[in-house]
């Protein structure tokens, strides 16, 4: 079944066509990876779905559900949660403060509750507690969470992100180049990670740069270039597909 | 975490009853007449505090929102319903039979009918909120300098207003406004007689704001705010609705802001239109910077230091002066505010990171 439909997107900035009649599918229970050179139209595309920026047409459906045109809270609060290429981490927070605003969606304490500590609150503050905890244990992470998280180290961070961004319970997560700025051992340790968020039966939808992370786990490939979808497969058939060498090899 | 708090709290008590019986001993009770309208001002700086400071939003219309809160009610406690209801207005007559109305005789001796200080109170602060609310809509949607003049522009427009309108005393403001009695024998006043009361009276509304702010800035809301302040659009991305919380938050604070403006106006009796000026929301924001913007006990404490020694005209004709240049050191030496100096740090075994 497919849990992400993307279906004949468009997306101009001026002239320039960045993203161009785009169309794929995201299996439930699947990792799939969008690739391409430079300029290819890649985060275009993951800035399209998650909402941060508007398409000029085209649908997207999460869960038979179109989503274009909501906001990203919207989105996020929708199931579709999300990292960000230059992991952006809440400053003066730790590591467990930044997954529990992940757990926003899933609480709902307001002002008045808030300020007068209500017992509810209080409860639901514990529990709120006790569930980012249990995210880091699962990222492997328990020992940095009073750390402040922007003074940890770039893996660390990204895997304090991917905890905040699991924190929603989503049923979709999307990428934004997971392995950016990440040395090798940092990268098979994010592959691993993500191998290990797909086997809680998360879907997961990432952009990447870095091709031996993109064909050790990916379930498929989508390649874009120059804004158009180019091939499609397993990472067997893109290995092998001639227009996609051509693309990044050249004539 | 709590007990932390709960501390903390307690010693601000002690701290406010200790101020007042140190002016007891010594004889000094005429302080209390200012460190009263300090502690008013101090309820508008924690609120701003909360929108600067956490929610990362600024505000140069604070001073606005006091004087819309405290011109409203000056204008019904002090406005003669008298003439309309033996004119025979029907609608004056109907309202009087609701007990929205009190009587009272003007400092001149002529008699008065004017509205009920509670229901004044409560109309300026809904009013004030819905203002907040309206302005708040489209204006939160601006960011950085841009937000600023528009709640400058804000500050402007309630200045020439109340400047201009008669049921608001013009130029000269509103006096003679009476007391507002809270509950029966607690009454807002600047009678000399009643100046410890009026104390503990301030004291009391600043200890509740803060402590409300205090548990806001430690929940699930103040989480949010700071990782609005922190990452707008991470913070999107986990599902919150950053535009409701700036615009709850700039309203929660505007309320603070009407809160303490009806207080004060009730308190001295009156309220001008420098109040409402832009030179006051300017120092407001200046003790906000001072204190360390994301920080509710440093603004707590500069706005409590200042404005009492602005108050005992320390300052003098320079005021506003002094004010300004404190904006332009803080922002040049210390941006996270006095009380993160490296070099207070460094006394404190503070390690700064990057």
């Amino acid at each position: 079944m497919a849990l992400l439909k993307v279906d004949n997107l468009h997306k101009h900035f001026g002239g320039l066509h960045a993203v161009n009649g785009v169309s794929f599918e995201v299996q439930k229970g699947t990792i799939k990876a969008v690739i391409g050179p430079n300029g290819a139209g890649k985060t275009t595309l993951f800035n399209l779905i998650c909402g941060a920026l508007p398409a000029d047409s085209g649908t997207v459906a999460f869960a038979g559900r179109p989503i274009l045109g909501m906001k990203p809270y919207q989105i996020a609060a929708a199931g579709i949660s999300r990292t960000f290429q230059n992991i952006k981490m809440f400053p003066g927070m730790t590591a467990l403060e930044n997954v529990m605003v992940g757990l926003h969606t899933k609480s709902q304490a307001g002002f008045w509750a808030g300020m007068l500590h209500l017992p509810a609150s209080r409860r639901e503050e514990k529990k709120i507690r006790t569930r980012a905890y249990e995210l880091l244990e699962l990222l492997e992470i328990t020992q940095f969470a009073d750390i402040e998280a922007r003074s940890l180290a770039f893996g660390q961070q990204r895997a304090v992100e991917f905890a905040r961004a699991l924190a929603s319970d989503p049923p979709l997560l999307l990428l934004d180049e997971p392995a950016a700025g990440l040395n090798i051992y940092e990268t098979a340790e994010v592959a691993r990670l993500i191998c290990k968020i797909q086997q809680q039966g998360i879907t997961v939808l990432l952009v990447e740069h870095d091709m031996s992370l993109v064909m050790d786990i990916s379930d498929e490939i989508v390649v874009l270039s120059f804004g158009q979808h180019i091939a499609e497969g397993t990472p067997r058939e893109i290995q092998h597909n001639q227009e996609v060498i051509q693309i990044y090899l050249g004539e | 975490m709590t007990t932390k708090k709960l501390s903390a709290l307690a010693l601000l008590v002690a701290f406010m009853v200790g101020v007042q019986l140190t002016t007891h001993v010594t004889g000094t009770s005429y302080y209390l007449t200012q460190l009263t309208m300090t502690i008013y001002s101090c309820l508008l700086i924690i609120g701003l505090c909360l929108v600067m400071g956490y929610a990362g939003q600024i505000s140069l219309g604070h001073a606005g929102f006091f004087a819309i809160g405290g011109y409203i009610s000056a204008a019904l406690t002090t406005f003669n319903f008298r003439p309309a209801l033996e004119g025979g207005s029907s609608w004056v007559e109907l309202l009087n039979t609701t007990g929205l109305f009190t009587s009272r005789t003007s400092m001149f001796g002529e008699p008065l009918l004017s509205v009920q200080p509670w229901i004044a109170c409560l109309l300026a602060v809904s009013l004030t909120a819905l203002i907040a609310l309206l302005i708040g809509i489209p204006v939160l949607k601006l960011k950085g300098h841009y937000l600023a003049m528009a709640t400058l522009g804000f500050g402007i427009i309630i200045f020439r207003i109340v400047l201009a309108m008669e049921i608001f005393g013009e130029a000269d403001g509103i006096s003679d406004v009476p007391g507002f009695t809270l509950l029966p024998g607690l009454t807002v006043n600047g009678n000399l007689d009643n100046r410890v009361v009026n104390y503990y009276i301030a004291a009391a509304f600043l200890i509740s704001g803060f402590a409300l702010l205090l548990n806001l800035i430690d929940s699930r809301v103040g989480r949010a705010l700071r990782a609005i302040h922190g990452a707008e659009d991470a913070a999107d991305a986990m599902g919150i609705d950053t535009a409701r919380y700036k615009l709850y938050t700039f309203v929660l604070s505007a309320v603070f802001a009407a809160v303490a403006g009806v207080l004060l106006t009730h308190y001295s009796g009156g309220i001008s239109p420098s109040d409402a000026g832009v030179m006051k929301s300017v120092r407001y924001v200046a003790i906000v910077a001072i204190g360390g913007m994301a920080s509710l006990w440093g603004a707590l404490t500069m706005g409590g230091l200042l404005n009492f020694l602005s108050l005992r005209g320390l300052f003098g004709s320079y005021d506003d002066a002094v004010f300004g240049a404190i904006l332009i050191i803080i922002m040049l030496f210390a941006p996270e505010g006095v009380l993160r100096l490296k070099l207070w740090c460094k006394l404190k075994g503070h390690k700064e990171e990057g």
